[in-house]
């Protein structure tokens, strides 16, 4: 047994009790054993003040690769949840695209299993939606979903077939469980390297039409309206998206949607110069989606940030642009940009960070934690709101270093990590 | 003006007008040398320019290659297969390879938009730019600006129209920029499947009428028109094409009287315009080819010229 921890005079930032004040909070057997003004340390407990500091429900990212087993030159279960935990991320929630692909039992056990050992950050995987992600057939739910898994989809590529959609979307019924859709249209985003408009032309790039998303958005909306099941839509990334979804939810449509950091921080402008770090699928986009990716996070269309948090190793991001692959790390980086962009220039209050980064994935996926009810599992991150930092290569520590956020310098970011009462990650200086 | 800013010639999108006259002016003031009985001057003797085509090519390897001899330099072209990254020697070490044999000039050409870009992050020597994938064919540009300038004494206030696969055509992108650098009213025209989203941000206009487009146009450049791109077509076949958009004698009539035509090569009699047309005296394609020497011969000379001898 861990020993009881007292965190005093933090910042307690709970939106699933409402609460944003200045409170204790008392750990006892890795569980929330009390969450009030002033109380007493027991016997043997640690205590830390954290007075001007946040302390708030684990962060959750319900979308990461953690490339084991298959690329593990790029990332390992380990390394992935130490960036995970330094991120201030309690659980992630790992895509089934690995070699070979999260389709059965053994490898979704294997997954909880290296991450239980690891014991840094606690990790759910999502089997796929079809066997092998080859879009013939549906992998196997039930068995999937004993074995740990906590959703399904083919992430890295769209199911094309919309009758095999509708198949996934009906038997998800059986199960209660959520269908994550990569919506893209490949008819129309193949070839594309970048999103079509005016810098593609520039850089003589092929693009990648917003159109290419939206069409597969919309199509995966009105399955889900067909179905009744329950969709989540992964990195939204376009002002049209954020429409579609918006009309869908108010039609009553049981649809919710995340975005990546990046697409409320950068646009297609970053890309200039050929640069590698700014290809990832689907493409950055204009300064107008930005800001409506913003306000779709400020009025709740989207529901959540996840990372998308997709290491490479050097040599396929230090190469030819069309050649290079997609994606970059968001671990380390997506809180740091929330509060910089959302919080700071925004104006997003640190509740609705809370709400966005915790809560609300929790509630996407039906997962445990994203609130520190007395009794909750005691996974919780401690952010200080005004540390700065560079995010500088050597200290990347997940095993790539696929960002183009190097070099940033930030203010706020998670200074302790804690999952189920035991510090996990401690910002040392 | 006595030297460029960048040591590299990576696309128009990096030079300045002035820099544009001056690249003309020395190329004009070295294409004397291609009219001597003995065409090989000595300014470059002991330089190494090494060619690296990564696309087959068989004109504008020529031309840099007989450029590079007029001019004395040591010149070598080698024609590299593109590899894959995860397979075979990958690009930047085929280049840091390449870097370690000292050139002085690495003229490159790649399937692939911003290869020469990505390169010239890796090496010492200057990188000229042979047509990067859709992007940029620099020294086209260069040698049609020349040819126009030569023609008519000037290049602003001229009306210049582009016919063809504009999206796909790092001609196109390369013209497009130059002729409105150089104070020319650039044109576009083509099927709509083959013009890029947002080109008027270049500095052009477009319009889908050819009869519109050319009117009383100074400078008609037709592209080399391909059916399929990547597998996909966009034109319902080549006849099509050269019924609505091939340059005909008709077509010509619409030009100004003093107008001419140019294409990058290789030509598709038929398609892109008719063969009386191509034969006709408003055609001035072989006098590009001939620029295209001198053009390249003088980028050599302005990127070597003040790194001296030591
Ligand atoms: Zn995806």
């Amino acid at each position: 047994m861990t020993a009881p921890i007292l965190f005093k005079k933090a910042r307690v930032i709970d939106p699933a009790q409402g609460l944003d004040s200045q409170m204790d909070c008392l750990l006892v057997d890795g569980k929330v054993a009390s969450l009030d003004k002033d109380l007493e340390a027991p016997q043997g407990a640690r205590v830390i003040d954290l007075w001007g500091k946040w302390l708030v429900p684990g962060l959750i990212d319900i979308h990461v690769h953690l490339r084991e087993p298959g690329f593990e030159y790029k990332e390992t279960i380990e390394t992935g949840v130490k960036a995970a935990a330094s991120g201030g991320f309690t659980r992630v929630c790992c895509m089934p695209n690995t070699s070979p692909p999260n389709d059965n039992e053994g490898i979704t056990r294997f997954i909880i299993e290296k991450a239980e050992s690891a014991g840094l950050c606690k990790v759910s995987p999502v089997a796929c939606i079809t066997k092998g992600q080859k879009g013939e057939e549906l992998s196997e739910f039930f068995d999937l979903l004993k074995a740990g898994a906590v959703a399904f989809s083919d992430d890295g590529l769209p199911v094309t077939n919309a009758r095999l959609m509708r198949l996934a979307l009906e038997y998800s019924l059986n199960f209660d469980t959520v269908i994550i859709s990569h919506s893209e249209e490949l008819s129309l985003s193949q070839g594309g390297v970048m999103n079509e408009g005016i810098v593609s032309t520039l850089l003589g790039l092929k693009g990648v039409p917003k159109a290419a998303e939206e069409v597969a958005v919309f199509r995966d909306c009105t399955l889900a309206e067909l179905t009744g099941a329950r969709l989540h839509i992964a990195h939204v990334s376009t002002k049209g998206s954020v429409e579609i979804i918006r009309r869908a939810k108010e039609k009553g449509v049981r649809v919710t949607c995340e975005t990546a950091p990046h697409y409320f921080s950068l646009t297609e402008e970053v890309v200039k110069g050929y640069n590698t770090y700014a290809k990832m699928n689907p493409p950055l986009r204009t300064e107008e989606d930005r800001c409506a990716i913003i306000e779709g996070l400020r009025d709740g269309t989207i529901d959540c940030i996840a990372t998308d948090h997709a290491p490479h190793e050097d040599l396929v991001k230090e190469c030819e642009f069309a050649q290079a692959a997609n994606g970059i790390i968001g671990l380390e980086t997506a809180l740091p940009l929330a509060l910089k962009v959302l919080m700071r220039n925004e104006g997003f209050s640190p509740k609705r960070i809370v709400e966005l980064m915790s809560q609300n994935p929790a509630k996407v996926l039906g997962l445990n934690g994203g609130s520190l009810k007395v009794g909750d599992p005691a996974d919780i991150t401690i952010i200080d709101p005004d540390c700065q930092f560079t995010y500088s290569r050597e200290k990347v520590l997940s095993k790539s270093h696929n960002s183009p956020f190097l070099d940033e310098s930030f203010k706020g970011r998670a200074i302790m990590t804690v999952v189920d009462g035991k510090i996990v990650f401690e910002q040392k200086g | 003006m006595t030297k460029l800013r960048s040591k590299h010639i990576l696309g128009i999108s990096h030079l300045s007008a002035e820099e544009i006259s001056f690249i003309l002016d020395t190329a004009e003031s070295l294409k004397e040398i291609l009219d001597r009985p003995i065409k090989k001057v000595p300014p470059l003797r002991g330089r190494t320019i090494i060619s690296l085509f990564f696309e087959p090519s068989t004109r504008t390897k020529l031309s840099f290659d007989l450029a590079a001899k007029r001019l004395s330099a040591d010149s070598i072209s080698i024609s590299a297969k593109t590899s894959s990254v995860v397979k075979g020697e990958t690009l930047i070490d085929t280049v840091r390879n390449i870097q370690a044999m000292r050139p002085d000039i690495i003229v490159i050409r790649h399937s692939m938009s911003g290869v020469p870009h990505l390169i010239s992050r890796y090496i010492d020597a200057s990188v000229i730019n042979a047509g990067d994938g859709i992007n940029e064919h620099p020294s086209q540009a260069l040698l049609d600006l020349y040819t126009v300038r030569e023609h008519f004494g000037h290049i602003e206030g001229l009306k210049v129209t582009i016919v063809g696969d504009i999206a796909h055509s790092r001609v196109a992108h390369s013209d497009i920029l130059g002729f409105n650098k150089m104070g020319a009213e650039v044109t576009v025209c083509g099927p709509a499947t083959m013009i890029p989203p947002y080109v008027e941000e270049l500095g052009c206009k477009v319009s889908l009428n050819l009869k519109e487009a050319v009117k009383d146009s100074d400078v008609v450049i037709a592209l080399r028109i391909q059916k399929e791109r990547q597998g996909r077509s966009l034109i319902p076949s080549e006849r099509e094409y050269s019924t609505v958009f091939g340059i005909s004698r008709e077509v010509m009539s619409y030009l100004k009287d003093t107008a001419i035509l140019m294409h990058p090569g290789p030509i598709n009699r038929g398609v892109e315009m008719s063969s009386e047309v191509v034969d006709s005296e408003r055609s001035i394609i072989l006098d590009q080819v001939t620029n295209g020497v001198a053009i390249r011969m003088a980028l050599f000379t302005l990127l070597l010229a003040d790194t001296g001898e030591n």
